[in-house]
C-alpha cells in the first residue's frame, strides 16, 4: 500500500512534529480529529447487486404479487355492480325529452322513469352511486372556485367569499353562500329506486341518505355559521343562494337539520372534487334489512329520475350505478390484474435473469483487475 | 507608496523621505484587500450579487408570474419557501467566506507590518515590494538573494547598489536622502527596469541589477535598506501573476448546458399543454360553461391557451430545480471539508493540513488528465544530501546486512556517530560506518579526499560562536560536499582572501590559497591551488566525470575503471555525482603558470579565453581520487506517486526554471525518465526554424517506429488523435528547454509541439519563465479537452497554478505566493496521489451519482402534472397539494440525496489507491455526460408515467372499503405523493453503495417526516386555524387508512423500480466495470478479513552522471579572491594588491555570464523593507 506505509510513520511522528513548533505552551496542532466521520470511515453497508441478492428478489415478488393479484381480481369479481345510463341521448330512452328540455332555469321539473332488471340478488348493503361523464370537475379554474373558510362556517368569509369563487361570489353586491362554481353546479336529480314485485306492484326500496359523507368532511371541514340551530335565521337576508340553485342553502334537508345547510351530506359529497373527468359519487345506502332475504331481490326495478341537471350541452353523461363492496372496496378489476401481471413479469424475469447469469457470466475472480 | 489608478501612467516618481510628494501620486499601497462586503453593505450587495445569477433571477420571474392570479397555478409560497432557503443558505455561505477573507486579509496585512528593518537574525527575509536597493550591510552596497521561489534556481544572486548610495547606512544619512526616483510605469517584465535616480544635482542610471524584486530572498545579508518603487499589485511579480479567472468545472458548464436543455423541454412541454389548451377549451371547455364559465378576460380560447402556457411553465419549473445549485454547493462544501479533514494528508513536520481553498472544484479533482509540475520545492525538497562517495576504488554509503544484502536506508537505520567530532553538523546523517572507519585508520586516499572537498569550494563560513558553523553556500550541492567533509574531521573553518583553515582531525592546518580556477557551464569543473603547511603546492580539482576524466594522468586508468562503474551505479539511484581528483604542481612551474594568470587578468581583450586556456594547461594529468554523490533529495514518495498517477492514465509534465541538467537528472530520479525509453528527445534549438526541424524529426522518428508497428493507415490515424496515441507501444520523452519553448508556442509550431509531448510519455520542460509555464499549461487547455492540474511552490508557479483548471500550491514553504493562489494546498507532493484518486475520484463519483439521481427525482415529481394535464382540460391543475409541492425537494428529498452525495463510496480509499485504474471513467467522463442525463430523466419520465397511470387505473373505478365514493382529487393527490416520495426513497436506497448511520436516519428519518407532516397538515388543528390554506383536512387519515390505496402504492413502487433494477443488474452481471469487480473483491476481502499487501519500491535504473557538474553554476571564486565578500574587518590587512586590478569589474563580468546562462534573469525580492520611505 503505497500511501499508508507513510501515514503510520506520521502518526508515530506527530507528537514530536508538532511540539517542535511549540514555544511556551501548549501550541494547537491542526492535526485533523481522527474520527470515522471525518476520516470517512464510517462503518457502514455496502449492498451490491449480485445474483445471489437481485434473482431471490425478483421471485419473492412475483411469489407475493401473484395471490395478491388473484385474490384481488376474484374478490372484484364476486362483487355484484348494477349500472344504467340514463342521460336520454336516444330517441327511445325514457328521459330523451326530460334531457331535450332540461336547464337550470327550468321551474317545472321533469321526471322519468327507467325500467330495469337485476338478474342476481345484491346480497349485502347496496351502494347507489350516481355516476357522470365528461365532467371536468378537476378543471384548475372550478377546484379553486370554493371557499373553504366559508364551508366552515366562517363568518367573515361568510360575508366576504374568497375573490377564487368568481364569478359565482356575490349577485348583486350580496354574498352568495356557498359560494362558487362548484357548489353551484351541485348535482341535484332525484333518484328514486321501487322494487316491483311478481305482482306488478311498486315498492319503494328505502334509500338511506346519510352517512354517505366522509366522516372528517361532515364533522370538521363543512360547520354551518351559528351552529346548527336556526338556519334559516343564520343564512337569512344578507345571503342569496346561489344561482342555479332553486332553493337557497338552509333548505337543503328541511327534515333534518343534521343534514341541512352546509353539512348536508349530498352537497359535501359534490364538494368533494373528482380527479378525472369520468367519476361516481354515492348518493345513496340501501341498507341490509334481514340476514335472511336479499337487499336487493333478482327483479324488476323502476328508477324515478327527477330530472334536473343538463349535461348534454357539453356530451356529457348521467349513469345510476348499484353496488355492494367488499374488503378493499368496490369492483375494481384492474389492481388484480395488474397485480397478476407484474407478479408474472417479475417471476418471469428472474427465470431469464437466472438463465442470463449462468450462461453469460462473464466475472470470473478477480484475476483480471488490472493494476 | 503605491498604486496609482491614473488612467495611463507614464513614468513613476518617488521621492525619497518626502511622504508629502509622494502621496500627490496616488500610488497602490501595500495593503491588500480581497473581501468584498462589511457588515452594512453585505444584504443589499449580496442580493443584488444572488439576483445576478440567471437561477435565481429566474425563479425571481416566475415568482412574479405567480402573484398574477389568471396565471398562478401554484400559490406564491410554493416559490417563495425554496427561493429564501435557498438566499439564506447562499448568503450564509458567502457571509462565511468573507469572514475568513476578512481574516486572510488581515493575516497579510498585519504581516506587513512586521516589516524587519533588520533581519540580523534570521537570514532571510522576503521582500514584499519592488525595492531600489540603496546600500546594505555587506561591504559595497552588496546584497545576495535567493530567487528560488521564483524560477526553481537555488542558487545564490548579487545585487549591487549604487557606489553613491552604498554608505548611506545609517538612519540619520537616510533620513537626510532626498533623491529621486524618476522610472517606468509599473510593468510585468521581471528582467528589465529603466530608471533615473536624481540626488545633489547628478543623475544615476538604474537597472534591474540595484533592484530587489517581491517574492525573493535576502540571503547572508544582515540588512538593506531601499526605496520602495512599486507596491502591491504594482510589483512586477503580482503584474506577472496572470490575472484570477473565476473557475468553473467541467460539470459545472455540463450543468448549465443541460439546464438549458431542460428549458427548452420545459417550453416544449408548455407549448404541447397550451396547445391541448386551446383545443380543449374550444371543443369542450366552450360547452362546459354551463358549469364553468370563461371569465371575462378570456376572450378566446387561443388566448386561454397562451395563459395556460405561463401556468403550466410555474407548474413544471421543478424540471429545473431550484435547490440544484445550493445543493451542489453543500456537496462540494462537504467534500472540501473532508479534504481539509483527511489525516492522511496531514504533514506533521510542518503541522500542515491540507486545504481546499476553494470549494467549488472538487469533482474537477476526478477527472485530471494533465498534471504540471514544478520542480524544486515540488518534486524535490530543495535540499541536498551527501549520500555516497566512491574513495580509490572502494564505495562508501551503502549498508549491508550479516548476509551481504544492501538493506535500505530508512529512518530507523542507525546513523554513523559523529561524536568524535565537536564540530560536526548534528543534522548530517551517514549510514555507513566502514567510512569512518578509514578516516580513523588515517587512510591517506580518504584524508586527501576529503580535504579536497573541504578546499575546492566557494562557500564562505560563518563562525557565530565557537564550534558553532554556518556555511553559506552558492549552491546547496557545495554546501552538502563541505558539510560532509565537516563531519569526517576535515572542518572548513575560516577564510581570507588567501587562506583557508581547515581543522583536520582536530589539528588547525591552514593552506595558502594560490588561486581559485572558477567553474563555468564550459569548463564544468573548478579548481583551487594551495599550498599547504609542508611548503607543496597542490590541484584540486572536482567537476563533471567525462571532464575529468579525460584530464587525468595515465597511471589512473584502473581506477578510473572502477570509479567509473561505481559512478554509473551512483546515477543509476539518480544520484548527482562529481569526480574529485588532485595534482601536485611543482614549485617552478607553478610561478611562471601564476605570473601568465596574472597577465593575463589585466588584458582587456578576450581575457576569458586567456584565462579559459590557461586554466586548461595546468589541469593536466591530475590523479583521480574518487567521486562523490549527492541525493538532491525527492519529496518523499515522489516517484511511487507519479508511478500511481501515470497508471491513472494521467500525463505529467515538468515544467521547471531549473537547468535542463538537473531538470533530467530529477526526471531520472523520480522515474519519469529511464534509460529503457526508446528514445528521449532534446529539444535545444535557438531559432525558430531548428526547433521546428527538431520537433518535426521527433516526431517522424515516433511515427515512423509506430508504423512497423501497426499496420494501419498512417494518416488516417493521424487524424484521430486519440486513437493514434494509443497506438503507440514505445515509450518517449521530450525535453524542451525555454528557448525552444518560446521558439515553439508560437502558433504555427503550436500544433506540432502538442502532437509530439502528447505522443511522448514524460515531457519535461526546463528553464521556463513564470509566463511560459501559464502559456504551456494554456495550450493543452485549449487544444485538448482535457482537466488540467498545475502544482508548485513558488511564486513562478503562480501563473501556471492560476491558468490551469485546477491549481495546487505546496504550502509549508517559506513563500506563501503559490499557496494564495492556489486551489488546494498541501505539504507535500504524495498527497497529490490521494487527492486526486481518493478524494477527487470520490467528488466525481458522488457528484455525478448526485446529479443523475437528482435529475430523476425532479422529472419523476414534475412530470405527473404533463400527464395528468390530457385529463383536466390541461387547465394546469396540479396533481399534488400546494405544500407538497413546496416541501418535497426542500424537505421530503433533500436530506436522503445530500446524504449520499456526501458519504457514498463505490470503492474504498485503500483500493482506490490500489487500483488507479479506476480513476480512468472520469477522465473519460463516463458517470456523468449527456447520455447518462438522458438516460435519467428517461428513467424519471417513465417513473411519473407508471406513477401517474397505474393510480389512474386503480382510481377510475376506486370505492372506499365503506362505501363512500373515493376518486377524488384530494386523495388521488395524496396516493400519487406518497407513492412518488416512496419510489424515490426506495430508489436511492438502490443508488447508495455506502449505506452509513447517516444514511439510513436521512432516508428513514425523511419518510418519517413525510408522514408526519402529512398527518399534521391535514389535520383538524391546523384546518381549524387556516380553513382556506390547508384544504386537504382529513384526506390522508381516509386515504392511508383504505388497504387498496396501500395495493396501489405497492404496485406503483414494484412497478417503477424493477425496470432499473433489472438494467443494472445486467450491466453489472454481464459488462462488469472494473469498479464493480474491484467492489466484489472489496466484499469478499472484507468477510476473508484483512489481508497485507506488499509493495516493492520502484527500483531506478539509469546511466545518468555527474548531474551537478553540469548543472552547477559560476562560482564566486573571482568574489572570494578579491576579498569582496569578506567582511571589511577580515578583509581590510589581508587585501593583496596584486589583484585589486583584476576585482574591479568582476561583478560586471558576472552579472554579465549569469545573464548568458539564464535567459530571464528575474529576480525577486521580498524585503520588507525599509523603513526609509
Amino acid at each position: 500500500m503505497m500511501a499508508s506505509s507513510y501515514n503510520a510513520k506520521e502518526e508515530d511522528g506527530h507528537p514530536s512534529g508538532a511540539s517542535g513548533h511549540g514555544g511556551p505552551g501548549v501550541v494547537k496542532s491542526k492535526k485533523p480529529d481522527n474520527t470515522a466521520f471525518k476520516q470517512q470511515r464510517l462503518p457502514a453497508w455496502q449492498p451490491i447487486l449480485t445474483a445471489g441478492t437481485v434473482l431471490p428478489a425478483f421471485f419473492v415478488i412475483g411469489l407475493i404479487f401473484i395471490p395478491i393479484g388473484i385474490g384481488l381480481f376474484v374478490t372484484s369479481n364476486n362483487i355484484k355492480e348494477f349500472e344504467i345510463d340514463y342521460t336520454g341521448v336516444d330517441m327511445d330512452s325514457p328521459c330523451y325529452t326530460c334531457a331535450k328540455n332540461s336547464s337550470w332555469n327550468n321551474t317545472t321539473p321533469c321526471t322519468c322513469s327507467v325500467d330495469f332488471t337485476l338478474e342476481q340478488p345484491f346480497e349485502s348493503n347496496v351502494f347507489m352511486y350516481y355516476g357522470l361523464s365528461n365532467f371536468y370537475q378537476n378543471h384548475r379554474r372550478y377546484v379553486k372556485s370554493r371557499d373553504d373558510s366559508q364551508l366552515n362556517g366562517g363568518r367573515s368569509a361568510l360575508m366576504e367569499p374568497s375573490k377564487e369563487c368568481e364569478p359565482y361570489r356575490k349577485t348583486d353586491g350580496v354574498p352568495i353562500a356557498p359560494c362558487g362554481a362548484i357548489a353551484n353546479s351541485l348535482f341535484n336529480d332525484t333518484l328514486e329506486l321501487f322494487h316491483i314485485d311478481s305482482n306488478g306492484s311498486r315498492n319503494a326500496v328505502p334509500l338511506v341518505k346519510k352517512g354517505i359523507a366522509w366522516w372528517t368532511d361532515k364533522h370538521v371541514k363543512f360547520r354551518n355559521p351559528g351552529g346548527n340551530n336556526n338556519l334559516t335565521l343564520a343564512f337569512q337576508g344578507d345571503f342569496s343562494k346561489p344561482v342555479n340553485w332553486r332553493k337557497p342553502v338552509y333548505e337543503l334537508d328541511p327534515s333534518d337539520p343534521e343534514n341541512n345547510g352546509f353539512i348536508n351530506e349530498d352537497f359535501i359529497v359534490w364538494m368533494r372534487t373528482a380527479a378525472l373527468p369520468t367519476f361516481r359519487k354515492l348518493y345513496r345506502i340501501i341498507q341490509k334489512k334481514s340476514s335472511t332475504t336479499p337487499t336487493l331481490p333478482s327483479g324488476k326495478y323502476t328508477l324515478d329520475i327527477t330530472y334536473n341537471y343538463p349535461v348534454l350541452s357539453f356530451d356529457g353523461r348521467k349513469r345510476m350505478i348499484l353496488s355492494t363492496i367488499s374488503w378493499m372496496g368496490g369492483k375494481n378489476p384492474f389492481l388484480g390484474i395488474a397485480y397478476i401481471t407484474v407478479g408474472s413479469i417479475c417471476f418471469f424475469l428472474g427465470v431469464v435473469l437466472l438463465i442470463i447469469h449462468y450462461k453469460y457470466d462473464t466475472r470470473n475472480n478477480s484475476a483480471d483487475i488490472p493494476n | 507608496m503605491t498604486v496609482c489608478s491614473f488612467f495611463v501612467e507614464k513614468e513613476r516618481r518617488v521621492k525619497a523621505n518626502a511622504r508629502d510628494y509622494n502621496d500627490k501620486f496616488s500610488y497602490a499601497d501595500n495593503r491588500i484587500k480581497t473581501s468584498k462586503y462589511n457588515i452594512f453593505t453585505f444584504l443589499p450587495i449580496n442580493l443584488f450579487e444572488q439576483f445576478q445569477r440567471v437561477a435565481n433571477a429566474y425563479f425571481l420571474v416566475l415568482l412574479i408570474l405567480q402573484v398574477i392570479p389568471e396565471i398562478s397555478s401554484l400559490s406564491w409560497f410554493t416559490t417563495i419557501v425554496p427561493l429564501v432557503l435557498v438566499l439564506v443558505i447562499t448568503a450564509v455561505k458567502d457571509a462565511t467566506d468573507d469572514y475568513f477573507r476578512h481574516k486572510s486579509d488581515q493575516q497579510v496585512n498585519n504581516r506587513q507590518s512586521q516589516v524587519l528593518i533588520r533581519g540580523s537574525d534570521s537570514y532571510w527575509i522576503y521582500t514584499q515590494a519592488d525595492i531600489l536597493l540603496l546600500c546594505s550591510s555587506e561591504p559595497y552596497g552588496l546584497c545576495y538573494i535567493e530567487t528560488a521561489e521564483l524560477d526553481g534556481e537555488t542558487n545564490l544572486k548579487v545585487r549591487q547598489a549604487l557606489t553613491v548610495t552604498s554608505d548611506l547606512g545609517s538612519i540619520s544619512k537616510l533620513m537626510d536622502f532626498d533623491g529621486e526616483v524618476i522610472c517606468e510605469p509599473p510593468n510585468n517584465k521581471l528582467d528589465k527596469f529603466t530608471g533615473t535616480l536624481y540626488w545633489r544635482d547628478n543623475k544615476y542610471p538604474l537597472d534591474n541589477e540595484k533592484m530587489l524584486l517581491r517574492g525573493c530572498v535576502l540571503r547572508n545579508t544582515e540588512w538593506c535598506f531601499g526605496i520602495v518603487i512599486f507596491a502591491g499589485l504594482q510589483t512586477k511579480l503580482m503584474q506577472n501573476c496572470g490575472r484570477t479567472k473565476f473557475k468553473r468545472t467541467s460539470i459545472d458548464k455540463l450543468m448549465n448546458t443541460l439546464v438549458l436543455w431542460i428549458f427548452a423541454f420545459l417550453i416544449c412541454m408548455g407549448v404541447i399543454l397550451a396547445i391541448g389548451n386551446t383545443i380543449w377549451e374550444n371543443w369542450i371547455g366552450r360547452n362546459f360553461e354551463v358549469f364553468l364559465p370563461w371569465d371575462e378576460f378570456q376572450s378566446s380560447a387561443v388566448f386561454s391557451g397562451f395563459l395556460t402556457f405561463w401556468s403550466y411553465i410555474i407548474i413544471l419549473n421543478t424540471v429545473v430545480p431550484i435547490s440544484l445549485y445550493v445543493s451542489v454547493e453543500v456537496l462540494r462544501l462537504g467534500h472540501s471539508f473532508f479534504i481539509n479533514w483527511d489525516r492522511k494528508m496531514y504533514y506533521s513536520q510542518m503541522d500542515t493540513a491540507a486545504e481546499a481553498r476553494t470549494t467549488t472544484l472538487n469533482e474537477e479533482l476526478g477527472q485530471v488528465e494533465f498534471i504540471f509540475s514544478d520542480k524544486t520545492g515540488t518534486l524535490t525538497q530543495n535540499i541536498m544530501v551527501f549520500s555516497k562517495c566512491s574513495i580509490n576504488g572502494q564505495t562508501y554509503g551503502d549498508v549491508y546486512d550479516e548476509f551481504d544484502q544492501k538493506v535500505e536506508i530508512t529512518e530507523k537505520t542507525a546513523c554513523v556517530d559523529f561524536s568524535f567530532n565537536p564540530l560536526c553538523d548534528r543534522r548530517f546523517k551517514f549510514y555507513d560506518c566502514s567510512l569512518v572507519e578509514a578516516i580513523k585508520l588515517e587512510d591517506p586516499a580518504v584524508q586527501e579526499f576529503f580535504r579536497l572537498l573541504a578546499l575546492c569550494h566557494t562557500v564562505m563560513p560563518e563562525e557565530k560562536s565557537e564550534g558553532h558553523l554556518v556555511y553559506q553556500a552558492q549552491s546547496p550541492d557545495e554546501g552538502a560536499l563541505v558539510t560532509a567533509a565537516r563531519n569526517f574531521g576535515f572542518v572548513f573553518r575560516a577564510r581570507t582572501p588567501e587562506t583557508v583553515t581547515l581543522c583536520e582531525m582536530g589539528r588547525a592546518v591552514t593552506y595558502q590559497l594560490l588561486a581559485i580556477l572558477d567553474f563555468n557551464n564550459v569548463r564544468k569543473r573548478m579548481s583551487v591551488i594551495v599550498r599547504n603547511p609542508q611548503g607543496q603546492i597542490k590541484l584540486y580539482s572536482k567537476g563533471a566525470d567525462t571532464i575529468i576524466f579525460e584530464r587525468l594522468d595515465p597511471s589512473s586508468d584502473d581506477l578510473m575503471c572502477t570509479t567509473s562503474e561505481h559512478l554509473s551505479e551512483f546515477a543509476g539511484e539518480g544520484l548527482r555525482t562529481l569526480a574529485l581528483a588532485y595534482k601536485d604542481l611543482d614549485e617552478d612551474y607553478f610561478e611562471v603558470w601564476m605570473k601568465k594568470l596574472l597577465f593575463a587578468s589585466t588584458v582587456i581583450e578576450n581575457r576569458e579565453d586567456q584565462l579559459a586556456d590557461l586554466y586548461e594547461e595546468i589541469e593536466q594529468g591530475m590523479k583521480l581520487l574518487g567521486a562523490t554523490a549527492i541525493e538532491d533529495k525527492l519529496q518523499e514518495g515522489v516517484p511511487e506517486t507519479i508511478a500511481c498517477l501515470s497508471l491513472a492514465d494521467i500525463k505529467i509534465w515538468v515544467l521547471t526554471g531549473d537547468k535542463l541538467e538537473t531538470a533530467m537528472n530529477i526526471g531520472y530520479s523520480c522515474n519519469m525518465l529511464r534509460d529503457d525509453m526508446n528514445e528521449v528527445f532534446v529539444i535545444s534549438g535557438h531559432t525558430l526554424l531548428e526547433v521546428q526541424q527538431q520537433l518535426r524529426s521527433a516526431k517522424e522518428h515516433i511515427l515512423g517506429l509506430s508504423r512497423v508497428s501497426s499496420a494501419g493507415d498512417v494518416e488516417k490515424m493521424c487524424a484521430e488523435d486519440s486513437v493514434f496515441e494509443e497506438t503507440i507501444i514505445a515509450e518517449y520523452a521530450l525535453v524542451i528547454n525555454g528557448h525552444s519553448l518560446a521558439h515553439a508556442l508560437e502558433p504555427q509550431l503550436e500544433p506540432i509541439l502538442l502532437d509530439l509531448a502528447c505522443l511522448c510519455k514524460t515531457v519535461i520542460c526546463c528553464r521556463v519563465t513564470p509566463m511560459q509555464k501559464a502559456q504551456v499549461v494554456e495550450l493543452v487547455k485549449r487544444h485538448k479537452k482535457a482537466v488540467t492540474l498545475a502544482i508548485g511552490d513558488g511564486a513562478n508557479d503562480v501563473s501556471m497554478i492560476k491558468t490551469a483548471h485546477i491549481g495546487v500550491g505546496i504550502s509549508g514553504q517559506e513563500g506563501m505566493q503559490a499557496v494564495l493562489a492556489s486551489d488546494y494546498s498541501f505539504a507535500q507532493f504524495r498527497y497529490l496521489q490521494r487527492l486526486l484518486l481518493v478524494h477527487g475520484r470520490w467528488s466525481y463519483f458522488r457528484m455525478c451519482n448526485f446529479l443523475g439521481y437528482f435529475f430523476y427525482k425532479n422529472f419523476a415529481f414534475t412530470l405527473v402534472h404533463f400527464w395528468y394535464g390530457f385529463f383536466c382540460g390541461f387547465s394546469a391543475q396540479t396533481v399534488y397539494d400546494q405544500w407538497f409541492i413546496t416541501l418535497f425537494n426542500i424537505v421530503y428529498t433533500s436530506l436522503p440525496v445530500l446524504a449520499m452525495g456526501l458519504f457514498d463510496q463505490d470503492v474504498n480509499d485503500q483500493n482506490s489507491l490500489r487500483y488507479p485504474s479506476l480513476y480512468k471513467p472520469g477522465q473519460q467522463n463516463l458517470l456523468f455526460n449527456k447520455r447518462q442525463f438522458f438516460l435519467c430523466t428517461l428513467q424519471g419520465m417513465a417513473t411519473s408515467f407508471l406513477l401517474f397511470f397505474i393510480p389512474y387505473g386503480a382510481f377510475s373505478l376506486m370505492v372506499k372499503e365503506d362505501g363512500s365514493h373515493f376518486s377524488d382529487q384530494q386523495a388521488f393527490a395524496v396516493t400519487i405523493a406518497t407513492s412518488l416520495v416512496i419510489v424515490v426513497s426506495v430508489q436511492i436506497g438502490l443508488d447508495t453503495h455506502y449505506w452509513t448511520a447517516v444514511n439510513h436516519f436521512f432516508i428513514w428519518g425523511s419518510l418519517t417526516v413525510y408522514f408526519a407532516i402529512l398527518f399534521a397538515m391535514q389535520s383538524d388543528g391546523i384546518f381549524g386555524i387556516f380553513p382556506s390554506n390547508f384544504p386537504y383536512i382529513g384526506t390522508a387519515r381516509n386515504c392511508l387508512s383504505e388497504k387498496s390505496v396501500w395495493l396501489v402504492i405497492l404496485l406503483t413502487t414494484v412497478v417503477c423500480v424493477v425496470p432499473g433494477l433489472v438494467v443494472s443488474f445486467l450491466r453489472v452481471d454481464l459488462f462488469p466495470t472494473l469498479t464493480d469487480k474491484v467492489r466484489h473483491l472489496q466484499q469478499s476481502r472484507r468477510k476473508q478479513g484483512p489481508q497485507e499487501q506488499n509493495l516493492r519500491r520502484v527500483r531506478r535504473t539509469s546511466s545518468r552522471r555527474s548531474a551537478y557538474a553540469f548543472s552547477h553554476q559560476q562560482g564566486y571564486g573571482e568574489l572570494i579572491t578579491s576579498g569582496k565578500n569578506m567582511r571589511m574587518s577580515t578583509v581590510s590587512s589581508a587585501r593583496s594588491p596584486g589583484r585589486t586590478p583584476h576585482s574591479s569589474n568582476w561583478i560586471e563580468n558576472m552579472l554579465k555570464r549569469k545573464n548568458e546562462v539564464s535567459c530571464v534573469s528575474f529576480e525577486n525580492v521580498k524585503l520588507e523593507c525599509m523603513a526609509l520611505i
